[in-house]
């Protein structure tokens, strides 16, 4: 029973950790800019490939085993840099202050653009890039083996949270961002340069999404389609909490997870809706998630 | 004058007519074959499925047109008709592929179409053939329900339904000697998954009735994260674990369960596990039970056809070809021979679809894959014998296929006029093994 239990916990933190990076950068994009991407599967599938690509490249130039992770994250980070200023700047920035609807369809067409983008560049072959998961080897827990890289995503996750949380809050540009999140038009009259707050905000949130495709590559193989099923979890973990939340981005990356896992142990059958079923149940009780606050009414 | 422009105009068309007439026909004067091809040339199931069958595919229709294919597939084209394929992507649904199957009919004209990997737009798309009257050779999907449930005239079904590939793995099981004790599943949560379990699992209890259903698992297709999973099979303990997963799910369930030593603890078996063997290489487990829908790749049979075919397809994509181009080439190889058999019959002429749709029923023709006999669903859905085996390192350490055991389609087939589920639950009466 014990043993069950900690399975369920285990299971259940490791893939509350994957959805988590995954919906952290798509609720701080929305918090900010006020923009539901959907494109943000898209950028999620281009870190994977971009991975699946470098670190076979990484390896065939001899360098230390450890650093792969090094060059896991600068894939992320290049896919950041040039995916940011042709969406935010070439894109979307026309359609700020637009119906929400309008930009939605927007970044619905980006995502379509981006998934042809990758069959372009990397045509409909599968990638494969398992190695970096065998540099933690295996750990043993009750009777089960789990594989070291998938305990560390807890430990990454954890990570992005507190970090993004400490700058939001304890940095000064941080508080630039919150001022923004929470009126652009009197943070712009005193001074803030909007533009380069949503530019910065958007490049955290590509980064974001690059970096969870980019860790899942190991896991996966690597192919035209992996980002639909990641767009629609991560839109059900941001609804839980509440749109723009990172708190509410834990609690339901953590609601998620757990109750995924708890259904495939105990009740097999039950797992194929039931994060249907708590995205239905918080709309129903509480339609803006979790943690959404309440919010001054502007006149 | 007025007189004159008309005189004009119909010499005119007429030219244009006779041109066009002798542009698309042969030097032997046959006018040319038009065949859709639909099958999954984007999304998840386009890469191990729909682009290798294409491949097969066009090589194939390449080879007759120039009539480099071996006896009997020699006269070119479609009896001596050259083909013309006009692809179409299967992604999209049963909706989108039934506007795409009346779009090929009634605008593009074709004279027959082969196609369909998913059951979903095969259950879709025969009644819709029927109404059109349009030659339809389903080539690979794989619920046995299409002719099962209902009969359609124009509708062939060229490969074996998924209850051959469970059948057979629980057959081997058995006579492997292998614990059946216990057994365990992950299957996609679609039709597919679902009859592919009931298949198997039937089977197994029908042959050892002690054995006991530990775990049934039907994760979401293109879930493609399979970590809890890997867990609640492992804490079952079950002695086998069955899974019919294909395209992505299957590597990804690969990739992610080998390093937790599932594939060490349990007999892991794969009823369509070969097709992603290409990719993996080496990545791909030891010891896996598998099938590959047919006697396909490394299971094939030691035939000139398939020597033949195994070459060419290694020849031209520089891998060995998997279930899918055998697959399309064996819809392929039947729709040649019915045409030919039709030409037989009514003097060499160009075959309407009637006289094809008759010569094609109950047809029997050699393929890469062995024989192919069209004996259930009153001549309109195959069976073939079947292989399966267990994956091994060969000498050089690459991955293979070992201790192969072959089945003749009447041992791992029902026959015809009962139900796949009911032969086996009825304990597989009349079984030819």
């Amino acid at each position: 029973m014990v043993d069950e239990i900690l399975t369920i916990v285990l299971d259940g933190a490791i893939y509350a950790s994957w959805l988590f990076i995954v919906a952290l950068g798509l609720t701080f994009v929305f918090g900010v800019l006020k923009i539901l991407n959907i494109a943000h599967g898209g950028i999620y599938a281009l870190g994977a490939y971009s991975t699946a690509t470098l670190v076979p490249i990484f390896y065939s130039l001899g360098m230390p085993e450890q650093l792969v992770i090094l060059a896991m994250l600068v894939s992320a980070l290049a896919v950041a840099i040039v995916i940011t200023p042709i969406m935010e700047r070439g894109i979307l920035r026309r359609f700020y202050g637009q119906d929400e609807v309008l930009i939605v369809l927007v970044t619905y067409a980006i995502y379509l653009v981006l998934e042809d983008v990758q069959k372009l560049i990397w045509g409909m072959n599968s990638l494969y890039v398992s190695e970096p998961r065998e540099l933690l080897g295996a750990l043993e827990f009750g009777s089960l083996y789990y594989v070291g890289y998938d305990l560390a995503l807890i430990g990454l996750a954890i990570f992005c949270g507190l970090f993004l949380w400490f700058v939001l809050n304890k940095t000064q540009s941080g508080k630039i961002v919150l001022a923004v999140i929470h009126n652009p038009e009197i943070s712009g009259c005193m001074g803030v340069n909007i533009n380069k707050v949503y530019l910065a905000a958007f490049f955290i949130g590509a980064f974001l999404a690059a970096l969870a495709g980019s860790f899942t590559a190991p896991l996966i193989s690597v192919q035209v389609g992996i980002s639909v099923a990641v767009v629609i979890e991560s839109f059900a973990v941001v609804i839980i909490g509440g749109l723009g939340s990172i708190p509410g981005a834990v609690i339901g990356a953590l609601i998620i997870g757990m109750a995924r896992a708890a259904c495939v142990h105990k009740l097999p059958e039950a797992e194929i809706f039931i994060m249907y079923f708590c995205m239905a149940g918080m709309l129903i009780f509480k339609p803006k998630g979790l943690f959404q606050g309440a919010q001054a009414r502007k006149i | 004058m007025n007189f004159f422009r008309q005189c004009l105009i119909l010499t005119s068309s007429f030219l244009i007519s006779l041109l066009t007439y002798v542009g698309i026909s042969n030097a032997d004067g046959h006018k040319g074959f038009k065949l859709g091809v639909v099958t999954f040339l984007s999304g998840p199931a386009a890469e191990p499925f729909g682009v290798p069958a294409w491949n097969g595919g066009k090589l194939f229709i390449k080879l007759l047109n120039e009539g480099k294919a071996p006896a009997p597939y020699n006269k070119i084209g479609f009896g001596g008709m050259k083909i013309t394929a006009i692809p179409i992507d299967e992604s999209g649904g049963a909706t989108k592929q039934v506007q795409e199957f009346r779009n090929l009919v009634q605008r593009d004209k074709v004279d027959a179409v082969l196609g369909y990997v998913s059951s979903g737009d095969c259950m879709a798309i025969p009644s819709v053939a029927d109404e059109l009257k349009a030659l339809t050779v389903l080539y690979d999907c794989g619920t046995p329900r299409v002719f099962e449930d209902a009969s359609y005239k124009y509708v062939f079904r060229t490969a074996a339904h998924a209850a051959m590939d469970n059948i057979a793995i629980a057959k081997y099981l058995m006579e492997k000697g292998h614990d059946i004790s216990s057994i365990a599943g992950i299957n996609q949560n679609y039709a597919w998954g679902k009859d592919s379990w009931k298949d198997f699992s039937v089977s197994v209890k029908k042959l050892s009735p002690s054995s006991e259903i530990k775990n049934e698992l039907f994760p979401k297709i293109f879930s493609g994260q399979y970590g809890t999973e890997i867990s609640a099979l492992m804490n079952s303990k079950a002695k086998v674990v069955h899974s019919s997963l294909w395209g992505g799910d299957l590597q990804s369930f690969i990739l992610q369960a080998k390093p937790r030593g599932l594939f060490k603890r349990t007999q892991v078996v794969f009823s369509a596990g070969d097709h992603v063997m290409p990719g993996l290489g080496n990545k791909y487990p030891e010891g896996v039970i598998l099938g590959a829908r047919g006697q396909y790749g490394m299971m094939a049979p030691d035939t000139a056809l398939n020597k033949w075919f195994y070459k060419s397809y290694m020849d031209e994509y520089g891998v060995f070809p998997a279930q899918p181009p055998y697959r399309m080439v064996q819809g392929l190889m039947g729709l040649k021979m019915a045409i030919e058999k039709a030409m037989e019959k009514n003097g060499g002429k160009e075959p309407n679809k009637d006289e094809i749709a008759a010569a094609f029923k109950g047809l029997e023709f050699d393929s890469p894959g062995g024989l192919v006999q069209m004996k259930l669903g009153d001549g309109h859905q195959a069976i073939q014998p079947h292989a399966i085996g267990t994956t091994a390192k060969d000498k050089d350490g690459n991955i293979t296929v070992t201790d192969i055991v072959r089945y003749k389609a009447s041992c791992v087939n029902p026959p015809n006029g009962i139900k796949a589920v009911d032969w086996i639950n009825a304990g597989f009466p009349g079984a030819d093994c």
